[in-house]
């Protein structure tokens, strides 16, 4: 058994921001992560090597700290006990002790099924992005990036970096929405140069407005897709090898949910449910980052800072975080007014379309399901490894539900990491 | 290795990476990328990137369901994935 004063899951920007925090009033941080390096997905590859320098800055401040640890490649099975957190590594097991816990579990991609999306060379867009920051081979290749908001500019940014030729990015939020973004961009004047710098880095590259990836089509892996073009009556076919296709970002609540946190809908989104020091529900339990909103790297840097200084005792001076936060805040409500998914998304899906990819659960045994847990006991939709992560945001536009609780082990686990 | 390389074998095959790189992106650059086969037999390449939709599933060194995009490749390692083989 480990213990920690502090136990932060997730080393994205909130993660470090919130361990920082902590670290700073002299906690004990025991930092926890299911990938090799730290940094999330933003700062996928190691925060040391990230042109933002809050990153490197964070990352030097924690790894200098003699009372922080960071343990990467474990994940959360579940809590034994209350204070206590199984985690596992590749290889072994472990029992972990704290007095405060931190959810920094951060978002994943919003993926939508359509005729052909199960094709290897099909992925998300930050998909495909973090995969590329793995060394995947992308060069030369051609790529459509495609689904909705600001990702897909910065994804198609990386891959053409990469080496990869962008054959097109497609959006599938209208004019109006897009321009009404741009101009509410000026509260954040930030997030203009950044848009700038991808845009001209991307010169060149078509950026299809009103537009929507309909299908995709190739003999064992990807070759070429149909593009929806507004409600002309022609779709467009585009030759490639890689589909990027992300619609938006979820949070990860998984977790949150295991241990008993109340959520909340939030803009839209099932989120956790914390209050102004961003403690959930759950006593000594905070959350930070995506998982209370969608909001960005901002937004998470200021939830972590609050949430560390709340978690190490230190409130009173959490609260200079709380006017960065609020503006953010607003940031994340335009972002997700402006990128809301269109109805012509729900119909893309044929009867013999997969919506299910770990168990081959097609829209036709599903589309008539009034709820997860019917669809889930007739047709084990949601029962394989992903344990619903994935159809869950599919089966939320599609037909309206979405699961309706987590099991624990919250990830697949192995026999000997629970009985030893 | 003298040149920095990594050397795990894929499969039959051998291929030497870059440090850092990780096995999801090696299975890549040795062959078409698929990682699995589907409950019912369709071949599956890498989707989320991230840990979370279990796609880029792989043997790793005898262990059966090991995510590869979130391993790093490491010296001899043996990756037995299920794309060149039938169900």
């Amino acid at each position: 058994m480990k213990y920690a004063d502090i136990v932060v899951v997730g080393a994205g920007p909130a993660g470090l921001a919130a361990a920082h925090a902590a670290a700073a009033q002299g906690a004990h941080v025991a930092i926890i992560d299911d990938n090799p390096l730290a940094g999330g997905q933003i700062w996928r590859g190691g925060p040391d090597l990230q042109a933002d320098q809050r990153a490197p800055q964070l990352w030097q401040a924690l790894r200098s700290a003699a009372h922080v640890e960071f343990m990467p490649q474990t994940r959360v099975m579940y809590a034994p006990l209350p204070g206590h957190l199984l985690l596992q590594t590749p290889d072994a097991s472990i029992t972990l002790h704290y007095k405060k816990l931190i959810l920094a579990t951060g978002a994943r991609e919003r993926l939508l099924p359509f005729p052909g999306w199960t094709l290897p060379g099909v992925t998300g867009a930050g998909g495909l992005q973090a995969l590329s920051k793995g060394g995947y081979p992308l060069e030369g290749k051609r790529i459509v990036v495609a689904g909705s908001g600001p990702l897909l500019l910065a994804a198609a940014a990386t891959l053409q970096g990469k080496g990869a030729q962008i054959v097109a990015i497609i959006e599938q939020a209208a004019t109006p929405a897009l321009a009404r973004f741009a101009l509410g961009l000026m509260a954040t004047p930030s997030k203009i140069a950044q848009a700038l710098r991808l845009m001209t880095q991307l010169g060149g590259v078509p950026y299809l407005r009103n537009s929507y990836v309909h299908s995709a089509h190739g003999d064992g892996t990807l070759q070429s897709i149909q593009v929806q073009r507004g409600t002309e009556r022609d779709q467009e076919t585009l030759q490639c090898d890689y589909l990027a296709c992300g619609y938006g970002l979820l949070p990860n609540l998984e977790l949150a949910q295991a241990l008993g946190c109340a959520t909340t809908m939030h803009n839209g989104q099932m989120t956790v449910q914390v209050d102004a020091w961003q403690r959930t529900t759950l006593a000594d339990v905070y959350c930070a980052g995506e998982g209370t909103g969608v909001g960005g790297v901002d937004l998470a840097l200021a939830e972590g800072h609050i949430a560390g200084l709340a978690a190490a005792g230190h409130p009173d001076q959490a609260s200079e975080a709380f006017t960065s936060r609020a503006s953010w805040q607003k940031f994340a409500a335009r972002l997700a007014r402006a990128f809301a998914l269109r109805p012509e998304l729900r119909t893309l899906a044929g009867d013999d379309t997969i919506v299910c990819r770990c168990e081959d659960v097609c829209h036709g045994d599903l589309r008539t399901h009034t709820s997860w847990r019917s669809a889930k006991l007739q047709t084990r939709c949601g029962m394989g490894p992903c344990q619903g992560r994935i159809c869950g945001g599919a089966t939320e536009i599609l037909y309206g539900w979405r699961p309706d609780a987590v099991r624990m082990p919250i990830s697949p686990t192995r026999i000997s990491s629970i009985i030893d | 290795m003298d040149d920095g390389k990594i050397t795990l074998c894929i499969n039959a095959q051998s291929i030497s990476v870059e440090p850092g790189v990780t096995v999801a992106a090696a299975i890549a650059m040795a062959g078409s990328g698929v990682t699995r086969r589907s409950v019912s037999g369709a071949t599956r390449a890498p989707l989320c990137g991230m840990g979370i939709c279990q796609e880029c599933r792989v043997m790793i060194n005898g262990r059966p369901h090991q995510l590869s995009c979130q391993t790093l490749c490491a010296d001899g390692m043996h990756v037995v994935t299920a794309g060149e083989v039938q169900p």
